[in-house]
């Protein structure tokens, strides 16, 4: 694992020697996020991102463990339990609206690490397993905040329970038996709220196993780099620490910093008002919404209204999953060679188009269903699609990429405008 | 290979979505969608002006006490206010010993049991008890008020949109106005239905509570201020902001001390940053 | 080992960075600012999420509890209870209240006259708490017909504490009299405790 440049974790105090030869702990932590584990020397911030995302479910952890605390689950009280929280327990309204804001951040900077995944090519070989790893843990958090979001039981919490669960109604023949089976019931009630809360409780630890898989995966063939080209020696590393944490400080600052303007100035903005209405059967609410960082799958969704062999529910439902599923086999879809979108132009230009088209998705999946917008959410749908499954596969056969650097430490010189003997040499090497 | 099914499954997608948009267009020609009264009548809130509002806001505790007392004196008679405690109440200004005296006023009793008998009775509030229900339970609600159910509103302020603006405008002067002649001219099938009452800031334009301050005066503040039925919008909606985000201060002093440190570590962050790299170009 | 120092990436002119550091120590001041500065951060998170676990503020309210003596007859005493713990309310007859007196202060674990335990004038109510002082089990003796142990007052079933007329240990592994709560006398048939 690793480059055999990679420098040996040597405790020096007899006590951290004595723990090395029993249980070799800060030695693991040492190769994995420490002086042991060489980066290429060329990051930039967007690979902040993975360790901003560890951060973050870090807080939904803490500030959840804590919560539990206090929260009650069972149809009719959690509303008024949150409410306590809110107002008796002792700083309860900062954890819960903590705990809130912590679930869009956690999105906001997955979905960064995402799109710098997309943008570098870091799912391509040799990572392929760490992107995989990367789509479970993403199908793991998209479960875990739907069920968080049930738990306050809310009208949107119930009305989105109903909602999600509805999807599984599309299965033929069993799809009515499966919703019934995931409630307990006919409608959401005690029996689903129980449930979802023991698996909100417990999904993150698992997510938390995944990621360690994730960077356990990432450690063999290294972290990938903007210019998507192999680290070829000991000159285009440095070590994790101090250099990449130091880095890291900085980007953990600018999150802490935008995670307190939303905590403390606007808690509420990303949630919606008809979540401080408690849960009522018998009256749904004008506009059903799921959170922002769902919206453009809802608008996936939406956007399948004609019936075609299949019912147009089931095309939407299987849509909707299959724009999440198609991740896994995106290794395989895109067979270009070089990973940077830098130097793949037409693959750049087409992956530009499908950041706007997410983000059109993402008004679509918010805004009223009128004709102008269910075709804009067609059209943005197709795009999707279109882009994964058709224009992808052409492209990386077809494209001619720009030349690549002959090294990492060549294009950082080039980049810094330096010509030296010792560059000249290193690119005739 | 996998070019190749990619394709097709991509196509398939494609062509249901071109399918369907097809039929989207088609429909919306040719049954194109009909205008909706609320659409086009509906009004967004006035701007209450409260000294809530804002990232430094912080509650006029007079005002906050004048909103108490117009709920007590209009609202508390159909709304309930279920969240909130008369302790709360010492966060606004009162001193225990008010607080206690307005538990022990306050006309609707908290449900309790005979110790005797063990039958079902009220016994007077005390400072620990949330504000007591006017009605028994949703039932007894509805049928009081016309099968309308008067909604809690201890987080009015936050379950609707703009909130605070939102319950000084529906409540505040010339809400409550006949509907306009132009609105019955273009929408035959909007007319406001009998028992209920047009008034432009509620979402769907009718609503059901009849107009609940009416007149300057309706209130005499013991502060003295002129209770004008604007005043009162304005204070009622000032209440309800404490009563939905009690804590709004605190938060508002916690966030800026915290912004302020995060900022300084973020300075010495990218400082030891540069520090640490001043040797390695990247 | 390679460390950084001296495997200088090519390209770099060593010159040029001897010139640029003139004092490594001031240098480094900052790493450790900003190390420290998290530190800080970091305790100051951890505030919250330590006083969140205190009483809340409804459980705080609910500190004071109203209680109708006027039904209690000597020689009675009834279990009512304070801040979810059990309070024995006892009015004491003039024989138990003479064998209170009687036992000398020296004899005493835990020394306390019946006058300290209860209010002037009003020596028959002993209100105690019902929390065995050893291990908090709660004592028989306040319920028609449960045994009041060697000393006429209380025994916890648990570990064999007896307490006597005046709710003092007299024997078993209880180290303390049981608690008397602060309380007022709003009548002379309504107490209020706490």
């Amino acid at each position: 694992m690793s480059f055999p440049w990679a420098k040996h974790y040597e405790p020096k105090q007899p006590l951290m020697r004595w723990l090395d030869e029993k249980l070799p702990v800060p030695r693991l932590v040492y190769n994995a996020v420490g002086a042991g584990y060489p980066v290429p020397r060329n990051l930039n911030y967007f690979w902040n991102f993975g360790v901003l995302a560890g951060a973050a479910l870090g807080i939904q952890i803490i500030t959840g463990i804590v919560l539990a605390m206090h929260y009650a689950a069972n149809a009719g009280v959690a509303f008024g339990s949150v409410e306590g929280i809110m107002r008796d327990v002792n700083a309860g309204w900062f954890l819960r609206y903590a705990h809130a804001n912590g679930a869009s951040m956690f999105l906001l900077v997955v979905y960064i690490h995402i799109a710098r995944g997309l943008y570098y090519g870091s799912y391509k070989a040799p990572r392929e397993m760490v992107w995989l790893l990367g789509v479970v843990i993403f199908l793991l958090m998209m479960a875990t905040a739907f069920m968080g979001y049930v738990l306050p039981w809310g009208q949107m919490s119930f009305w989105g329970a109903q909602v999600i669960t509805g999807f599984f109604s599309a299965i033929p023949l069993v799809g009515e038996t499966i919703r019934v089976w995931l409630l307990g019931g006919y409608a959401p009630d005690n029996a689903a709220l129980n449930r979802f809360f023991s698996l909100h409780y417990l999904l993150p630890f698992v997510i938390a196993g995944v990621i360690i898989l994730h960077i356990w995966a990432l450690h063999i063939p290294g972290s990938n780099n903007p210019t998507g080209v192999d680290v070829k020696g000991e000159q285009d590393t440095v070590p994790f620490h101090p250099y990449y944490t130091a880095k890291d400080a900085v980007g953990l600052g600018v999150f802490m910093l935008l995670f307190a303007l939303l905590l403390f100035f606007s808690p509420n903005l990303l949630g919606h008002p008809d979540n401080y209405i408690e849960a009522n059967p018998l009256s749904t609410p004008a506009h059903i919404v799921p959170e922002w960082y769902f919206l453009p799958f809802y608008a996936i969704l939406k956007s399948f209204t004609a019936d075609f062999i299949l019912p147009a529910k089931l095309w939407g439902v299987l849509a909707m999953f299959g724009s999440i599923l198609l991740l896994f086999f995106l290794p395989w879809l895109d067979s270009s060679p070089v990973r940077s979108a830098n130097y793949r132009p037409k693959y750049r230009g087409f992956l530009i188009v499908l950041l706007f088209d997410v983000i059109l998705l993402g008004y679509v999946g918010g805004a009223e269903a009128n004709a102008r917008n269910v075709i804009l959410g067609q059209i943005a749908s197709g795009y999707y699609f279109a882009h994964f499954l058709i224009i992808l596969p052409w492209v990386s056969r077809s494209e001619r990429p720009r030349p690549l650097p002959g090294s990492i430490t060549e294009a950082v010189l080039a980049k810094h405008g330096g010509t030296s003997p010792a560059q000249t040499a290193l690119a005739s090497n | 290979m996998v070019r190749a099914i990619s394709t097709l499954v991509g196509l398939a997608f494609v062509g249901v979505l071109a399918l369907a948009l097809f039929f989207t267009a088609k429909d919306a020609i040719q049954n194109p969608a009909p205008e909706a009264a609320e659409h086009e009548f509906h009004l967004h809130p006035r701007d209450a002006a409260l000294s809530s509002a804002g990232y430094f806001g912080t509650f006029d505790r007079r005002q906050v006490q004048r909103g108490f007392q117009v709920y007590k004196e209009v609202c508390a008679a159909c709304h309930s206010l279920k969240y909130v405690a008369f302790r709360d109440l010492k966060e606004i200004g009162y001193t225990e010993a008010e607080v206690k005296a307005i538990a022990n006023q306050w006309v609707i009793e908290q449900p309790s049991i005979n110790p005797d008998t063990g039958e079902a009775t009220t016994r007077k509030n005390v400072a620990s008890d949330h504000f007591p229900s006017p009605f028994a339970n949703e039932v007894a609600a509805r049928a009081a008020n016309n099968n309308a159910l008067p909604p809690d509103l201890s987080l009015m302020t936050k379950a609707r949109h703009d909130g605070a603006n939102y319950v000084f405008s529906l409540v505040g002067k010339g809400a409550y106005r006949p509907q306009p002649a132009e609105l019955v001219e273009k929408f035959p099938g909007a007319k406001t239905p009998e028992g209920l009452h047009y008034n432009p800031y509620f979402a769907n334009l009718n609503i059901a509570m009849p107009p609940p301050l009416t007149s300057d005066g309706q209130v005499t503040y013991t502060d003295g201020t002129a209770a004008t039925h604007d005043q009162m919008a304005k204070d009622v909606a000032a209440f309800l902001t404490w009563t939905a985000e009690p804590k709004l201060e605190s938060r508002h002093a916690a966030g800026f001390a915290s912004v302020i440190f995060i900022a300084i570590f973020c300075f010495l962050a990218w400082g030891a940053y540069q520090n640490v790299w001043r040797d390695v170009k990247h | 080992m390679a460390t950084v120092e001296d495997q200088l990436p090519p390209g770099e002119d060593p010159a040029l960075l001897q010139e640029e550091v003139h004092d490594p120590r001031r240098r480094d001041f900052i790493n450790i600012a900003a190390v420290s500065f998290a530190g800080v951060g970091a305790v100051a998170i951890v505030l919250p999420l330590v006083n969140q676990m205190n009483p809340s503020a409804d459980v705080l309210a609910q500190s004071s509890t109203e209680i109708d003596i006027s039904k209690i007859a000597p020689g009675q005493a009834i279990k009512s209870s304070f801040r979810k713990q059990p309070l024995f309310v006892r009015n004491l007859t003039p024989a138990e209240i003479a064998e209170a007196n009687k036992v000398p202060l020296s004899e005493l674990r835990d020394p306390q006259t019946l006058a300290e335990r209860t209010k002037p004038g009003k020596e028959n109510w002993l209100i105690t708490l019902g929390v065995c002082t050893h291990l908090g089990c709660v004592p028989l003796g306040a319920g028609e017909g449960e045994n009041k142990g060697p000393f006429g007052g209380y025994f916890c079933p648990c570990h064999g504490s007896a307490y006597d007329t005046a709710a003092r240990i007299r024997q078993g592994p209880a180290p303390l009299n049981l608690h008397v709560p602060d309380y007022t006398f709003n009548s002379d048939t309504v107490v209020t405790v706490g």
